[in-house]
């Protein structure tokens, strides 16, 4: 049995849940078995069967209204124990790479993040990965008998697969420990698309020239309904929060369309945006690493290039509305 | 407060990757090795609260021989003193039993990890050996305040940021926002000359087993050409019937 944890938020599965169901149940044909999913307080979850999940495990307990690593990790566990599963499937998001650290100890499974495609094979089991930031892919055998994969996002893709999906209540016994950190704050916008979630990624660098140039980004960014990002220089320089810094020491990106304004191309930044499908780069210097990176370019002014592509795509929305 | 800097050796971001012995090593032939980015966030915040808190700084890594000058480099910015575990770095796991084995020993109350190495990018050691000792652990963390057994920590989340309490024991995994770039520290040649001296001790392993084994490595398929065009018309209709990404 091949156990998917399907992340959700404000009760609704996320499209990276939906992933991990897909891949899930490509693990599954491959071993002859099917797939149990576990959610977490999510409210619908008809969607998991679209995508090849035969059977949900729904916890529904208010204290885990906000994500709790320890807590989290612990009713992931005792659904694997509970359904005996061989292979337990997470994401990359930031949650899920907070809590299977916890999980593999737990459950005494080799544990492979970042993982690219359905294993090689499943008996050795091996996965292929990135490593070295995009900049390479590994190869891994896992040598336990339960195994963690960490599927990086938009690798798999979602893949339909219409199974019926039998929803059964979960309740997992959590622990005082579970409950030794207490959340105070949480800030975050709610109206803005984040780097982790986007289809489409706008990104500015030092060609922008100052914070204040930074009005165009954004239009462009909300006119795809894109988070906007930026490169490390600009984040040092306080033009921009470390929050949206891309690159190897900054957030990776694996979006369909990554847009590059006023970016040379340092290699630490295209390797931590080397995972996106298409990249369009848009720079007045030809000779600017970025062009050998990406698959589209333009050569001129940002600032002249960039309103005309708003408005272009502006149009191009209307049109096909 | 004791605390427990992990330091992971890795290439310097501008390396260039390339692999050795029919793809199954990394080739470190001309590949310069620096302190992690993300350990060095967690080392200079660990230099404030020397600084400002009294705390004692020691620093590990598990590696052979040859991650000592990266240790070094740590006691020259300011750690009292390193442990070298000596045995080569496997996989995660084994590499966070050895450290939990140090951090046991030591009775440090604070482990600062990064949020993951820029190498192998597993981002599994700190809440593998967090789990492992029994401790509280906070992933991506950009803030961090101790006041006896107490502590304040933010933690990045997708879109935002989480501030959260809770108490020693603490293992993170840190990331730039600990501290600013700025804040970095380049040893001078004080720190280097004191660095010499201080106590580097060299540990054996603990008994451990790697549960997965890396068998071989590739490096991506080389990109076509990129294609220039010069309006912005070609390239939204570039991105929508070719790319198919609008």
């Amino acid at each position: 049995m091949i156990l998917v944890y399907t992340e959700s938020e404000e009760g609704k599965i996320k499209k990276i849940a939906l992933e991990a169901v897909s891949y899930a149940k490509g693990i599954a044909d491959q071993m002859g078995t099917s797939v149990t999913a576990v959610s977490i307080n999510a409210n619908d979850i008809s969607e998991l069967g679209k995508y090849g999940a035969s059977k949900v495990l729904q916890v529904s307990n208010d204290k885990l209204n906000k994500f709790n690593g320890e807590a989290y990790a612990d009713v992931i566990a005792q659904a694997a124990k509970t359904e005996d599963a061989k292979v337990i499937v997470v994401t990359s998001s930031a949650n899920s790479k907070f809590l299977a650290p916890a999980l593999a100890v737990n459950l005494e499974a080799g544990y492979v993040p970042n993982v690219t495609a359905l294993p090689e094979s499943t008996s050795p089991f091996k996965v292929k990965s990135n490593v070295f930031t995009n900049k390479a892919f590994a190869t891994t055998e896992i040598k336990t008998d339960r195994k963690i994969i960490g599927l990086g996002k938009n690798s798999y893709g979602l893949k339909e697969n219409e199974t019926s999906a039998t929803a059964e209540a979960f309740s997992p016994n959590l622990d005082a420990h579970d409950f030794d950190m207490e959340i105070i704050s949480v800030d975050k916008a709610t109206d803005k698309v984040t780097i982790a979630d986007a289809e489409i990624v706008v990104s500015g660098g030092r060609g922008l020239k100052g914070p204040e140039n930074w009005g165009m980004i954004e239009d462009l960014a909300k006119t795809l309904g894109a988070a906007t990002a930026c490169s490390k220089p600009v984040s040092d320089m306080g033009w921009r929060p470390h929050s949206e810094h891309v690159g190897q020491t900054g957030k990776p990106v694996a979006s369909n369309l990554y847009i590059a304004i006023g970016i040379s191309g340092a290699i630490q930044h295209l390797a931590g945006i080397n995972a996106s499908k298409v990249k369009v780069v848009i720079n007045n210097d030809p000779e600017a690493p970025f062009f050998k990176a990406a698959d589209y370019g333009i050569v001129g002014d940002a600032f002249e290039i960039v309103p005309k592509l708003t408005e272009k795509l502006k149009e191009f929305k209307a049109q096909n509305a | 407060m004791k605390i427990l800097v992990c330091i992971s050796h890795v290439p310097d971001t501008t390396s260039k990757i390339n692999f050795t012995d029919s793809d199954t090593k990394f080739d470190t032939n001309g590949v310069q090795f620096v302190i992690n980015p993300n350990d060095e966030f967690g080392l200079t915040r660990a230099m404030w609260f020397k600084e400002k808190q009294g705390a004692t700084v020691h620093v590990v890594n598990v590696g052979g021989p040859e991650t000592e000058p990266t240790l070094r480099k740590a006691l020259a910015i300011g750690a009292d003193e390193a442990i070298r575990v000596n045995t080569a770095a496997t996989d995660g796991f084994s590499v966070a039993k050895q450290l939990a084995s140090i951090a046991k020993e030591g009775g440090y109350d604070l482990v600062i990890g990064g949020r993951e190495s820029i190498d192998y990018n597993g981002g599994m050691v700190p809440g593998m050996l967090a789990k492992l000792i029994g401790a509280n652990f906070v992933n991506t963390c950009i803030g961090l305040e101790v006041e006896g057994d107490k502590a304040t920590v933010i933690r990045e989340i997708d879109g935002g940021k989480e501030t959260l309490k809770t108490s020693l024991p603490l293992v993170i995994g840190g990331q730039k926002g600990l501290v600013e770039e700025s804040d970095l520290r380049i040893p001078n040649m004080r720190g280097i000359m004191q660095a010499r001296t201080k106590p580097l001790n060299v540990k054996e392993p603990v008994a451990s087993n790697a549960e997965t084994n890396t068998v071989s490595f590739e490096k991506p398929a080389p990109k076509g050409a990129v294609k220039l065009v010069d309006t912005v018309d070609e390239l939204v209709n570039l991105l929508h019937n070719e790319a198919k990404v609008i």
